[in-house]
C-alpha cells in the first residue's frame, strides 16, 4: 500500500508543533500501525531526518503505552482494540491518515506524538489502593467467599490499561471513565469497602487539581475505550461519591 | 572470588524459617537513614519497592516507561501458581518443589526452589487481601486451572490477564508508599550503569528519558529486578523496550552471569507474517489442551497448502501428520514447552512448514469443536442433531474458553480459526538465565541484587508455566525484605552516601563519554539493522538447536555485527532530549556482547538439557532415539561467567549442583 501521512511533530513541550506530510510506500497490509510507523522512522533515519516519537512497549494491547489520535479517533477506527492491535488492512492504498497525539489540558505533550499522562498516577497515588502491608500474614485467601458476580464485575472494572482514549475522545476532557473504574473494582469487593469513602473522595478531589473537565454523559469514552469498560462505572461512582459526601466526617 | 551460594544449613523443608530467625535486622528507627535503589518496577521489583517502603526504608524506584504499571509483567496472561491444595488434589510444597527441579531438568539449585515452593501460598493471601480479582466459582471460592503438564490444578488466574491484575496489586502497594513520600518514583528513567564505592554498590547513573540529563543516585543497596533479554533475538514475546542494560552493566562491574545460554521457546506462538514483524505474539499455552497440533504428510500437499490451491480443512485425516501424538503417546499434546517448540522445528525443517514462511504448523481445534458440541447437544436433550447443529454448539462451548485468545488471533491474523485452523509457530519468550545471586539474592557485587526474571535462581534449565509471576512476587514481597535487611544491618552508621565522589564523578563520565560517541559514528544504517542482523544470527545458530560449528560461528558473526554497529550506525537527534535512537542503541549495544557470551556458554555446555538442545547431545538407539541427552556426570552446574573485557574471553566459575532431596532422573514424555 502507498500512504500519506500527516505527523503531528513538536519538538518538545514549549515548542509548537504542526502536522508534516510524509509519503511512505510498500506498506504490507498485514502490518501493524506501529510497525507502519517503524517503517516511517526508519525512511526518515536513512533519509538523516529525526524520526518522530510515539508512547509504545507490549505492543499486544495491555500495557496502555500506545496513544495515537488516527483519523480522528483514540486509538484509530476499530473498536475495543488499542493502537498497537491496529492493523493497516483497516486502511485503503492511497489513503491519507492523520496521526496526532491524545490531547488534553492535563495530558501535555512531552515530543511529538508523545504525552505526559502522569495525572493517572496521581490520581491512583490518592487512593487506589487497598491499606494492607505486604508482609504475607494476612488471612487464607478462600476464608473470604466472595460472590462470583461480584468477583467478575470486579474484575472487568480492572481491566482497564489507564491509557487515557477515554479522556482524549471526551470533548470535556474528563477522566471520569478511568476514575469510575478503579473505584468501582474495590467498591464491588469487600477488601475495599473499609476505605471506600475516602478513596471515592480522595481520587475526585485528585482528578479536579489535575485538571480534568466534567462528564456531562456523552458516553463517547465507553465506545473509544479498548478494555469496554462500562459507563455504568460511572454510575456507581457518582453513588458512591454522593453517599461518601453526605455521610463524611471530614 | 569464590562462588558461595550461602545456602542456610539444616534440613530443606527448615532452611529458609531457620535462616530468617538467625538474620540481622534493622530497628525501624534506623531504616530511617537507610536508602535504597529498586530498578525496574514489574511483579519483583514493584512488590520489592512497596515492602521496603512499608519497612520504612527510603526507596527510590526507576523504570523507563511512563508509569511502574506498564512494565512488562503486565502481559503474561495464563496465571501464577501456589501450593494452596484448594482442590484437594494432593498438592503440597513438597510437590511443586518437585515438578519445578524436574521441569527445570535438574538444573536450578534446590533451596532456592523450595524456598519459593514455601512462600508460594502466601502470595495468594496477600494478592487477595490487596483486592487482586482472581477468577471465582460458584461457591465465591478461588478458582483454579491446570498448567503446563504437571498433574494438579494449582495454578490461579484472573480471566487471561493474571499478569495485569498481580501487577495492579503490587502498583497500587507501590502507590499507597509514594503517597506517604516512602518511595521517591523516578518514571522514564533508565538505569546506565552502577557506582560502586568500597567495592560495594552504591548507588547508579541514571538518564533522564524526557530531558536527556544524566543524573547520580546513591543509596546503601541496590536491587536490579530489570526482566529478561528475550529481546536478543530481535523477535520475541518480549515488550519492545526490554533489555539487558542494567543486568548487563552489573554484569561488566563485577556481577557473575549465569546460564545465558538457557531461553525458553514457547510452542504456540503466532507465526511471523513477513519482514514488517517488530514482535511474536504468545498464544495462552491453554490451547493446548483442546487444540491438536498437525502438518500435512505430504510434501505435494503441503505445496498445494502454500499455494493456496489447497485448505487445510479439505485434507483428509489420512494425510495428517499429528506429530506430537505419533511421536509422544503418552503426552501427546501436551509435552512440556522445549519438546513442542522442537519438534515444530524438526517439521518446519523437514519442509512440512505450512504457510509461506515455512514456518508454521496448525494448532487444529476441529475434534474439540465436534467433541464439545456432542456432549453440549446430550446436555441439551437434542436427539439425532445434525453435523452443522453440533458443529454450532461446539463452536459456542470453545469460545466461552477461547473466546478472548481467538479474538485476538483473529485481529491480528485476519483468519478465523473456527473455521480454519490456527497456524502456531515457537518463539523467543522467557530467558532462565540471569545474574547470579546467592541464596539471599545478592549477586556477586556485595550490595546488589537482582530479582524476577532478571536472576538465573529458580528455573534451572526450563520454566514452567505459571512458575514466573509466582517467582517475581516471592523475590519481591517475600524474600528481599528479610535478606536486604541482613546487609543493611551494618549500614546504620554509614550515613548519606554523597554523590560527588570520585566514583561518581568516573562512573557518569563513561556514560556520558558513550552516550556521545553513539552519536557521533554518524554512520549510514540505523539501530535497528544491526538489532535485526544480531536476531538472525541467534534465531539460526543459538535457537532451538544449537551444534559446536554454528555456536562458533555465531561468535564471529556477532563479534563482526558489533565492530560494524561501532562504525557505522546512524543515531539521529542529540543527548538532551528525548531521543527513542538513542536509547536503542545503548540496549542494541549490549545485546551484542550479550549475544557473543550467550553463544559461547552454549558451546562450553555440550550436553542437551531443558531449553537449551544440542545436537551432539543425543539418545541413540531405543524408545528414546534423537530425545535430549542430559549429562549429569559432567554438566550438573551453573556457569556463572565473569567479564574480564571481552565476552569471548569471559572467565567460568561453576556453582556444582547437589540434590540432596531429589533423584535425578531422564524426562520421559514417551
Ligand atoms: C507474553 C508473555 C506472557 C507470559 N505469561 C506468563 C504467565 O502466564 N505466567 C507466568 O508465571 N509468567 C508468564 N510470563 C513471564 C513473566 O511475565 C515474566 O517473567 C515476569 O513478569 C517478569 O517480571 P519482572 O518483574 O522480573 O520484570 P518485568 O515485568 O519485565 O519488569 C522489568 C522492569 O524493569 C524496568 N527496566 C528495564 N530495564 C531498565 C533500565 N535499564 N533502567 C530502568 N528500568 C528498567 C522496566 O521499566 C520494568 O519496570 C509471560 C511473559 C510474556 C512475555
Ligand atoms: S477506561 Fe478505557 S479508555 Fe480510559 S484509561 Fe481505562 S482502558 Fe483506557
Ligand atoms: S503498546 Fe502496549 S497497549 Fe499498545
Amino acid at each position: 500500500m502507498n500512504l500519506t501521512l500527516k505527523v503531528w511533530r513538536q519538538k518538545d513541550g514549549k515548542a509548537k508543533g504542526e502536522l508534516v506530510t510524509y509519503q511512505i510506500k510498500d506498506v504490507s497490509p498485514d502490518s501493524s500501525f506501529l510497525e507502519m510507523l517503524d517503517m516511517l522512522n526508519e525512511n526518515l533515519v536513512n533519509e538523516g531526518k529525526d524520526p518522530a516519537a510515539f508512547d509504545h512497549d507490549c505492543r499486544e494491547g495491555i500495557c496502555g503505552m500506545c496513544s495515537l489520535y488516527i483519523n480522528g479517533e483514540a486509538h484509530g477506527p476499530g473498536r475495543l482494540i488499542t493502537t498497537c492491535q491496529l492493523h493497516m488492512r483497516s486502511f485503503k492504498d492511497g489513503e491519507t491518515i492523520y496521526i496526532e497525539p491524545f490531547r488534553a489540558a492535563a495530558f501535555p505533550v512531552i515530543k511529538d506524538l508523545v504525552v505526559d499522562r502522569s495525572a493517572f498516577d496521581r490520581i491512583q497515588q490518592a487512593g487506589g489502593y487497598v491499606s494492607v502491608n505486604t508482609s504475607g500474614n494476612t488471612q487464607d485467601a478462600n476464608s473470604l467467599p466472595i460472590p462470583k458476580d461480584d468477583a467478575d464485575k470486579a474484575f472487568d472494572a480492572a481491566t482497564c490499561i489507564g491509557c487515557g482514549a477515554c479522556v482524549a475522545t471526551c470533548k470535556n476532557s474528563s477522566a471520569m471513565l478511568f476514575v469510575a473504574a478503579k473505584v468501582s473494582q474495590f467498591a464491588l469487593l469487600p477488601q475495599g469497602k473499609v476505605e471506600a469513602k475516602r478513596r471515592v473522595l480522595n481520587m475526585v478531589k485528585q482528578m479536579d487539581e489535575e485538571g480534568f473537565g466534567n462528564c456531562t454523559n456523552t458516553g463517547a469514552c465507553e465506545v473509544e475505550c479498548p478494555k469496554g469498560i462500562s459507563l455504568e462505572n460511572i454510575a456507581r461512582m457518582n453513588r458512591e461519591y454522593f453517599s461518601a459526601a453526605i455521610t463524611s466526617e471530614e | 572470588m569464590s562462588l558461595d551460594a550461602k545456602i542456610p544449613e539444616g534440613p530443606l523443608k527448615d532452611k529458609w524459617t531457620n535462616h530468617k530467625n538467625h538474620i540481622n535486622v534493622v530497628n525501624p528507627a534506623n531504616k530511617r537513614h537507610i536508602d535504597i535503589i529498586v530498578v525496574g518496577t514489574g511483579l519483583a521489583g514493584g512488590a520489592a519497592a512497596a515492602s521496603l517502603a512499608e519497612m520504612g526504608y527510603n526507596v527510590k524506584a526507576f523504570c523507563y516507561q511512563d508509569s511502574p504499571r506498564r512494565a512488562h509483567s503486565i502481559a503474561a496472561q495464563g496465571g501464577i501458581n501456589a501450593a494452596k491444595n484448594y482442590q484437594n488434589d494432593g498438592d503440597s510444597t513438597y510437590r511443586l518443589f518437585y515438578d519445578t527441579v524436574k521441569g527445570g531438568d535438574y538444573r536450578s539449585r534446590e533451596a532456592n526452589v523450595y524456598r519459593l515452593a514455601e512462600v508460594s501460598a502466601n502470595i495468594i493471601d496477600q494478592c487477595v487481601a490487596q483486592g487482586v480479582p482472581f477468577a471465582r466459582d460458584y461457591g465465591g471460592l478461588l478458582d483454579n486451572r491446570s498448567f503446563g503438564g504437571v498433574l494438579v490444578s494449582r495454578t490461579f488466574y484472573a480471566k487471561g490477564q493474571t499478569g495485569q491484575q498481580l501487577l495492579l496489586g503490587a502498583y497500587s502497594a507501590m502507590n499507597r508508599q509514594i503517597a506517604q513520600g516512602k518511595i521517591a518514583m523516578y518514571n522514564r528513567h533508565e538505569m546506565l550503569d552502577v557506582v560502586l564505592v568500597g567495592g560495594k554498590a552504591r548507588g547508579i547513573i541514571a538518564r533522564d528519558l524526557v530531558t536527556g540529563e544524566i543524573e547520580r543516585h546513591s543509596a546503601h543497596a541496590v536491587i536490579v529486578a530489570t526482566g529478561g533479554y528475550g529481546n536478543v533475538f530481535f523477535l520475541s514475546t518480549n515488550a519492545m523496550g526490554s533489555n539487558v542494560t542494567a543486568s548487563w552493566k552489573i554484569h561488566k562491574k563485577g556481577a557473575y552471569f549465569a546460564n545465558p545460554c538457557y531461553t525458553q521457546i514457547h510452542p504456540t506462538c503466532i507465526p511471523r507474517s513477513g519482514d514488517h514483524q517488530s514482535k511474536l505474539t504468545l498464544m495462552s499455552e491453554s490451547l493446548r489442551n483442546d487444540g491438536r497440533i498437525w502438518v500435512p504428510k505430504k510434501l505435494e500437499d503441503v505445496k498445494a497448502i502454500r499455494e493456496g490451491k489447497l485448505k487445510p480443512k479439505e485434507l483428509k485425516e489420512e494425510d495428517r501428520d499429528y506429530y506430537l501424538e505419533r511421536r509422544y503417546p503418552a503426552f501427546g499434546n501436551l509435552v512440556p514447552r522445549d519438546v513442542a517448540s522442537r519438534a515444530a522445528k524438526e517439521r518446519c525443517d523437514a519442509g512440512f512448514g505450512v504457510n509461506a514462511t515455512g514456518e508454521a504448523v496448525y494448532l487444529d481445534f476441529a475434534s474439540a469443536i465436534m467433541r464439545y458440541g456432542t456432549t453440549e447437544a446430550h446436555i441439551q436433550g437434542l436427539h439425532n442433531p445434525t453435523q452443522d447443529q453440533i458443529r454450532e454448539l461446539g463452536e459456542k462451548a470453545v469460545e466461552n474458553k477461547y473466546g478472548n485468545l481467538f479474538q485476538m488471533y483473529e485481529k491480528i491474523v485476519d483468519q478465523n480459526p473456527y473455521k480454519t485452523p490456527m497456524m502456531i509457530y515457537p518463539a523467543v519468550h522467557y530467558t532462565m538465565g540471569g545474574i547470579w545471586v546467592d541464596y539471599n539474592l545478592m549477586t556477586t557485587i556485595p550490595g546488589c541484587y537482582a530479582a524476577g526474571e532478571a536472576n538465573f535462581s529458580d528455573h534451572g534449565a526450563n520454566r514452567l508455566g505459571a512458575s514466573a509471576l509466582m517467582q517475581g512476587l516471592a523475590d519481591g514481597y517475600f524474600v528481599l525484605p528479610y535478606t536486604v535487611g541482613d546487609y543493611l544491618a551494618n549500614d546504620i552508621r554509614t550515613g548519606k552516601i554523597p554523590t560527588n565522589s570520585p566514583e561518581f564523578d568516573a562512573a557518569e563520565k563513561e556514560v556520558k563519554d558513550r552516550l556521545e560517541r553513539f552519536i557521533n559514528i554518524k554512520g549510514t544504517k540505523s539501530v535497528d539493522h544491526f538489532h535485526k542482523e544480531l536476531g538472525k544470527v541467534m534465531w539460526d545458530n543459538v535457537g532451538m538447536a544449537r551444534n559446536a560449528e554454528g555456536l562458533k560461528e555465531a561468535m564471529a558473526k556477532i563479534k563482526q555485527i558489533r565492530e560494524e554497529f561501532w562504525k557505522d550506525v546512524r543515531v539521529p537527534g542529540g543527548l538532551n532530549e528525548m531521543n527513542p535512537e538513542l536509547e536503542k542503541a545503548g540496549r542494541v549495544a549490549d545485546f551484542l556482547e550479550l549475544g557473543e557470551l550467550f553463544a559461547k556458554d552454549a558451546l562450553d555446555r555440550n550436553e542437551s538439557c531443558g531449553g537449551h538442545f544440542r545436537e551432539e547431545s543425543v539418545e541413540i538407539g531405543g524408545e528414546q532415539e534423537g530425545e535430549a541427552k542430559r549429562d549429569d556426570a559432567n554438566f550438573a552446574f551453573v556457569s556463572a561467567w565473569e567479564w574480564t573485557g571481552n565476552p569471548s574471553e569471559a572467565k567460568l566459575h561453576k556453582e556444582n549442583l547437589v540434590f540432596h532431596d531429589i533423584e535425578l532422573k531422564q524426562r520421559s514424555y514417551k
